[in-house]
């Protein structure tokens, strides 16, 4: 499970539609909880390094991003607890290329934009043995 | 040795939530294997089924890329501190959509790419991308000559030529892709029915020019990759700074002498040319290659790198020469490697650019016309003129200013020898009292002999042999060789 408020779900969606027909790209900062579940407490919009004609299917996030996310996220006491990407004029259902790159534990929220409208939002979860994604709950802080 | 490794929060549970495991190690892939010994549900999200590093996982040694260093042999010290991080990708379409829209490959050509269809790194998917893939090569010199061969036998699927240039003999001890019978030949010709001979299943694309800030943009918007095989400071800034604007990887390659560099530069994923050499050297302080000779081999050799590079950027290498400049001397038969930095102060590809278009890149190294005042106020004479008058029995001096190897290949009749670089220390043997005739191989090092004469005060009558040593002889005495 996966708690977000709706100012954050607001701030993914809103980077999805504004980088269409590209794919956005960001952290989410959070804790974790003891059985897995994470909290968001900040999302954290990273530019999509990937070359211009790989970007309407494809993001990637650099490792020194990644550093530079989580030092950040340090210091305010928060850890990196997964990723948002959106899928523009496609499903918010990871693909097969989502799957062979992901990592587990963390979240992946996928927001389908088409039109460059929102459309779908949804959250991933990694199988551990690396066979599947499973969807997540999203819930709303109380 | 005690190793610290840090686990990223996504992994600590596969470590019963510790961050950080102490090994002991001499290398960082000694480390990972002790590791994911020890925690062996780790090894399949660092491992892929072929046992190489996921593409996505990225180790670091003390803040520093195990990619940049010596991959699993980077050496590890006590206390030395190994960081697994994650790159995250992903993305709305599977990779098979992506294959199913690449071209597929005749039985015929099945057969022909044999050798690299079954080697993993290639497979089919690679060799579809390679038949996919469009390269622009600049020049078909001695670099352009391999490279091109190499780009074609590969199956690389669209391949631009540029040149201006005809054969000449001199060129055929070092540019292999043309052939005795094509001396006088423009290159792009010779250089096409080369390639189509090699492999007639890619698209040859000729472009009769010279690259310049008018043209390099709508060139090289055509293709994927740009490959520099030029020999001159201006075309390399050139081409620099198109691919930049253009957003292409430029895979660059320099000989000289015995020594040559090769290096990626690709402003998206590192350093350009210019964070590299930010300003080109004064003019006149590099010799090209047709001053200072060039082994016939070397381009040989750094064009096959540039050649090597170029497939591995279109199979998606994670290892290439980006932010690496690659040094080789044959004299020593030694390779060398610099690591390169992007500069953020670079002024084509930095945070704040200030080139947004191609500039005049003759003005920017030196070389635009009105930059060299003195060669203006020099005096020239023919090869005509000069036989003439030695014939009519003028009383010429004529000083050969080429270096002592050089004058033995070939030599003007009553000269003597003053290599450039002893002009100024020996101008005594230079007689003020009688004209006196300056020669080299083409004229540039004799006017550069004069102003350097002038500067330091030289009194008396100097002129220069327009076209030097190759002008007379096609101009007065064919049997003097050309070289």
């Amino acid at each position: 499970m996966i708690q977000l408020d709706l100012n954050q779900q607001e701030e993914i969606a809103g980077h999805g539609e504004r980088d269409y027909p590209f794919e956005c790209c960001g952290l989410l900062l959070g804790r974790f909880g003891s059985r897995g579940e994470k909290v968001v407490v900040e999302t954290y919009p990273i530019s999509n390094a990937r070359e211009e004609t790989a970007k309407r299917n494809r993001f990637l996030i650099r490792p020194e991003e990644l550093l530079r996310g989580e030092q950040y996220a340090a210091k305010k006491d928060l850890d990196v607890v997964g990723f948002y990407h959106s899928h523009p004029d496609h499903p918010a259902v990871p693909s097969q290329y989502d799957l062979e790159h992901a990592w587990p534990a963390y979240s992946y929220i996928i927001v389908a934009v088409r039109d460059g409208q929102r459309e779908d939002f949804r959250s991933w979860e990694m199988e551990a043995d690396r066979s599947r994604f499973n969807e997540e709950e999203i819930s709303r802080p109380a | 040795m005690s190793i610290s490794i840090a686990i990223p929060t996504a992994l600590r549970q596969f470590t019963g939530g510790q961050a950080r495991v102490e090994v002991a190690a001499t290398t960082a892939g000694e480390a990972l294997d002790k590791l994911t010994a020890q925690y062996s549900e780790l090894r399949r999200h660092l491992y892929s089924d072929q046992n190489t590093l996921r593409s996505f996982v990225n180790v670091y040694v003390n803040d520093e890329d195990i990619r940049h260093q010596s991959g699993a042999g980077t050496p590890l010290k006590d206390g030395d501190t190994v960081m697994i991080v994650p790159s995250i990708a992903g993305g709305s379409t599977v990779e098979a959509d992506v294959v199913t829209s690449m071209p597929k490959l005749s039985n015929e050509e099945i057969a022909r790419y044999s050798r690299h269809l079954t080697m993993p790194e290639v497979g089919m998917q690679g060799q579809q991308r390679l038949k996919a893939a469009s390269v622009l090569m600049i020049g078909t010199g001695g670099l352009g000559a391999p490279l091109g061969m190499y780009l074609a036998a590969a199956g690389v699927g669209r391949l631009g030529i540029v040149d201006f240039d005809v054969v000449d003999a001199s060129n055929l001890q070092r540019q292999i892709i043309h052939g005795t019978k094509d001396i006088g030949r423009r290159k792009i010709d010779s250089a096409r029915d080369r390639l189509h001979d090699i492999n007639p299943h890619i698209d040859i694309e000729t472009h009769e020019t010279r690259l310049s800030s008018d043209n390099a943009l709508g060139l090289i918007r055509n293709y994927d990759i740009v490959v520099d095989g030029t020999d001159n400071f201006p075309t390399r800034y050139l081409v620099n700074d198109a691919c930049v604007l253009s957003g292409k990887p430029n895979v660059y390659g320099s000989i000289f002498r015995f020594e040559g560099q090769a290096s990626v530069f690709w402003a998206e994923q590192g350093a350009c040319y210019r964070c590299l050499y930010p300003e080109p050297p004064p003019p006149g302080l590099v010799p090209s290659c047709a001053e200072g000779g060039v082994l016939g081999v070397l381009p040989g050799i750094v064009g096959a790198i540039q050649a090597t590079e170029t497939i591995k950027l279109i199979l998606g290498a994670p290892d290439t020469l980006v932010n690496r400049l690659l040094l080789f001397d044959a004299w020593q038969m030694k390779f060398r490697e610099l690591k390169l930095r992007k500069d953020p102060a670079c002024p084509v590809c930095g945070e704040h650019a200030t080139i947004k278009q191609l500039i005049d890149y003759e003005e920017f190294c030196g070389l635009a016309p009105s930059q060299q005042p003195l060669q203006a106020e020099q005096i020239e004479i023919t090869a005509g003129e000069l036989k003439q008058r030695l014939d009519r029995g003028d009383d010429l001096q004529v000083i050969d200013v080429r270096e002592p190897h050089e004058y033995e290949i070939a030599r003007l009749p009553g000269t003597s020898l003053i290599p450039l670089g002893q002009v100024v220390a020996r101008m005594n043997e230079f007689d003020s009292t009688r004209e006196v005739v300056v020669h080299c191989k083409g004229g540039v090092r004799s006017a550069k002999a004069i102003a350097a004469l002038q500067q330091a005060g030289y009194q008396g009558n100097l002129i220069n042999l327009k076209g030097g040593i190759t002008a007379w002889s096609d101009e007065v005495d064919p049997s003097v060789p050309k070289y």
